[in-house]
């Protein structure tokens, strides 16, 4: 019987053991990943508290009410058009070309994320455009029910018609600060394209003008102020994460005709479409071409190739965020070596902008770090992606429309956390995404390279804004309701002159010095910069 | 179909076989429930195949749903699977969680590799641990190791 029942127990425990074996099991299992998952959560927690980064957004700019302002596009080409949707008006060619692309591909957004846009209370009342094709466009597509808009054949007889209370400039190169200085002496509001000027001594006279009309509001069309991870990268520098930045490299990588500026020629363009002398302006009289025309960012007589064109996007990113103004000397150097189809401006640059007093604070003994080198490196043949950096001795961070931080290797202020191995060099300390939903309709590799750099857009709340809307709105904002853009006029002056000292620096071939307290550029006896920025570099080799 | 059928070895066979799946989705299940940062969002957003359906469940309005059922769901076959508590339901839950892993980036000839431990074509793990679980599916009518056994005991001796 006793066998009988010692039987009975094992064969019970065994029925346990059987029936409940998994459960300690199923803790065990439990217990390693809760461990493991909060491990890593709480040491997640301990960088971002130790980082203290802040992913806040912009403040808001103010209310869009009152009277409607009234508004005059200046130069209604392809950036002129880009700029009145950031208005609210987009024309009967491109709401049909977006209503195409948005059937055969579900994945873009344009045409509905134009529709969402906030009304911003304006009127577009008028427009200026040498070419008689584009001014018409303009005018088939924006006269209706609730909006009346008249073309004028002169931006002087626009400006001073009494009927417009800003203008958008949105013309080649040339004409940027001629057509801005007028509009502020008239009393009119101006935004302008970057570069903001196109020789030297117009960029002195132009920030003359901006002081001498207060009440005029200026902006300067770097819209990527608006791009929220810049305004994170910014809070980066504040809290002194990557430790003193020594080297700066951004970059302009670009492999196709519209990004090499081979833009199409229109087939209706001929003398009788175009006021080619309206067109030239204080450029070098030279007879009517079509290439000059719809092509003119590949001659300095207009344009100012990539110093002006793409640099100054580079520039006014890194300025931004580190607010380093204009640089004490810049050398430059470059050719014409993609794209030799006559044009003058170099299609490969590379500048070096030397900032030997700059200071972002330091993680090492006082006054062992001070300077440092802002690299430009560009290339119209080529679109390998090479990022923008902004390199510091505690760590480096990957700008663009998101921002990504690593810790340097030998960095002093990770030294411990390093050793400890809580952090490692070649995983992101920090990264920013302020995309909620990643899908994104880059069409062209040009816009691709703008997209990249957070030229074409930004986010608010996760949701995908157009930051050409939002600069547009905060220069609107301060019209209304006071205040200063984020691109005015000091940081205007800034990339401007830090622009034409690399382009005279490729010119002639030498080191270009700023003088910081008579806030000139130096030249050597007799020499007339603005004439050499402006000639053509075999002309002066031959010289 | 009977356990009388089966050696020993072959019904514990299966039983291991039973708790190493059990354990691998419980695993993923409370890595993900303890990470407050995990979404489903990436992985949904990147499918290669039935995208339209995949985006929708990526889409903000139904995301946190989808992630949530999820992580339910993989607990939920890992607790049946380990301790072997409605055995056959838990093979179906985990069988339909992992039709959605593999459709969303099946290694099809022509479509882009995912990120993956090891070279796939057609076949992949995903597939061959539903394929697993489709077998013990089949065997798990007769209870072996498991809670169910103690429900089945009882019955046993009350009908005795």
């Amino acid at each position: 019987m006793a066998n009988e029942n010692d039987h009975f127990k094992k064969w019970n425990r065994r029925d346990i053991l059987k029936s409940l074996g998994g459960i300690p099991l199923l803790g065990a299992v439990w217990y390693a990943g809760a461990d493991l998952a909060g491990s890593a959560s709480r040491e997640r927690q301990f960088l971002l508290e130790t980082l203290n980064i802040e992913a806040s957004p912009p403040p808001a700019t103010g209310p869009m009410s009152g009277e409607p302002l009234r508004i005059g596009i200046i130069g209604f080409g392809g950036r002129g058009e880009d700029l009145c949707r950031a208005l609210g008006f987009a024309t009967n060619e491109w709401l049909k070309e977006m209503q195409e692309a948005a059937s055969t591909n579900p994945n873009n957004k344009r045409l509905a994320e134009f529709k969402a846009q906030e009304n911003l209370n304006v009127k577009l009342v008028a427009v200026c455009d040498v070419f008689d094709i584009k001014a018409q466009r303009a005018l088939d597509s924006f006269n209706n029910n609730t909006n009346k808009i008249k073309r004028f054949r002169t931006h002087t007889e626009l400006i001073n018609s009494g009927e417009v209370d800003a203008v958008i400039i949105a013309t080649p190169d040339h004409w940027h600060a001629p057509i801005s200085i007028d509009a502020l002496n008239a009393g009119v509001h101006v935004y302008v394209e970057k570069p903001m000027t196109h020789n030297i001594s117009e960029t002195y006279t132009l920030r003359e003008t901006v002081k001498k009309n207060p009440k005029t509001v200026f902006a300067v069309g770097h819209q990527h102020r608006q791009t929220q991870s810049f305004l994170t990268a910014q809070d980066v520098i504040k809290k002194n994460i990557l430790g003193h930045v020594s080297l700066v490299v951004s970059n302009t990588n670009r492999n196709d005709d519209n990004g090499a500026w081979q833009y199409d020629i229109h087939e209706k363009a001929s003398e009788q479409t175009i006021d080619w002398n309206q067109f030239i302006g204080n450029a070098p009289q030279v007879p009517f071409n079509t290439e000059h025309f719809f092509r003119w960012r590949k001659w300095w007589a207009y344009g100012s190739g990539l110093s002006g064109d793409l640099l100054t996007h580079d520039f006014d990113r890194i300025n931004c965020i580190l607010k380093m103004g204009i640089p004490n000397s810049v050398t430059a150097s470059g050719g014409i070596y993609t794209h030799r189809d006559g044009r003058n401006v170099p299609d490969v640059l590379q500048v070096n902008m030397e900032y030997p007093d700059f200071t972002n604070g330091s993680s090492q003994t006082q006054g062992k770090e001070k300077g440092m080198t802002f690299v430009y490196s560009a290339t119209l043949g080529n679109q390998f992606d090479r990022g923008t950096v902004m390199m510091g001795h505690d760590g480096s961070m990957e700008l663009g429309n998101q921002i990504t931080v690593y810790a340097d290797s030998g960095s002093t202020k990770y030294a411990e956390l390093l050793k400890e191995g809580r952090i490692e060099p070649g995983v992101p300390l920090y990264q920013y995404d302020p995309a909620a939903n990643g899908v994104d309709a880059v069409t062209s590799a040009t816009a691709k390279y703008f997209a990249n750099k957070g030229l074409l857009w930004t986010y608010r709340d996760g949701k995908r804004v157009d930051s050409t809307f939002l600069h547009i709105r905060e220069w609107l904002s301060c019209i209304r309701n006071g205040g200063t853009p984020s691109c005015s006029i000091k940081e205007g002056f800034e990339e401007a002159i830090s622009a034409h000292m690399a382009g005279l620096s490729y010119k002639l071939g030498r080191k270009i010095d700023w003088d910081r307290v008579t806030e000139r550029i130096i030249a050597k006896p007799g020499e007339d910069l603005d004439a050499l920025l402006l000639a053509n570099k075999e002309s002066l080799v031959k010289a | 179909m009977t356990t009388q059928t089966f050696s020993t070895a072959q019904r514990y066979g299966l039983v291991v076989l039973r708790i190493l799946i059990g354990w691998h989705f419980l695993y993923e299940g409370i890595i993900k429930l303890y990470n407050p940062l995990w979404t489903a969002k990436g992985y949904l957003l990147s499918a290669t195949i039935l995208k339209p359906f995949f985006r929708w469940l990526a889409d903000a309005s139904i995301i946190s749903v989808i992630d949530t059922l999820n992580i339910v769901g993989l607990i939920a076959v890992g607790i049946s699977l380990i301790i072997g508590f409605k055995v056959r339901w838990g093979c179906i839950a985990g069988m339909l969680l992992l039709l959605f892993y593999y459709l969303a980036h099946p290694p099809f000839p022509g479509l882009p590799p995912g990120i993956a431990e090891g070279s796939y074509w057609i076949v992949n793990k995903n597939l061959i641990e539903m394929a697993t679980l489709f077998i013990i599916y089949q065997f798990s009518a007769a209870p072996m190791f498991g809670i169910e056994t103690l429900f089945k005991k009882k019955n046993k001796t009350s009908g005795q």
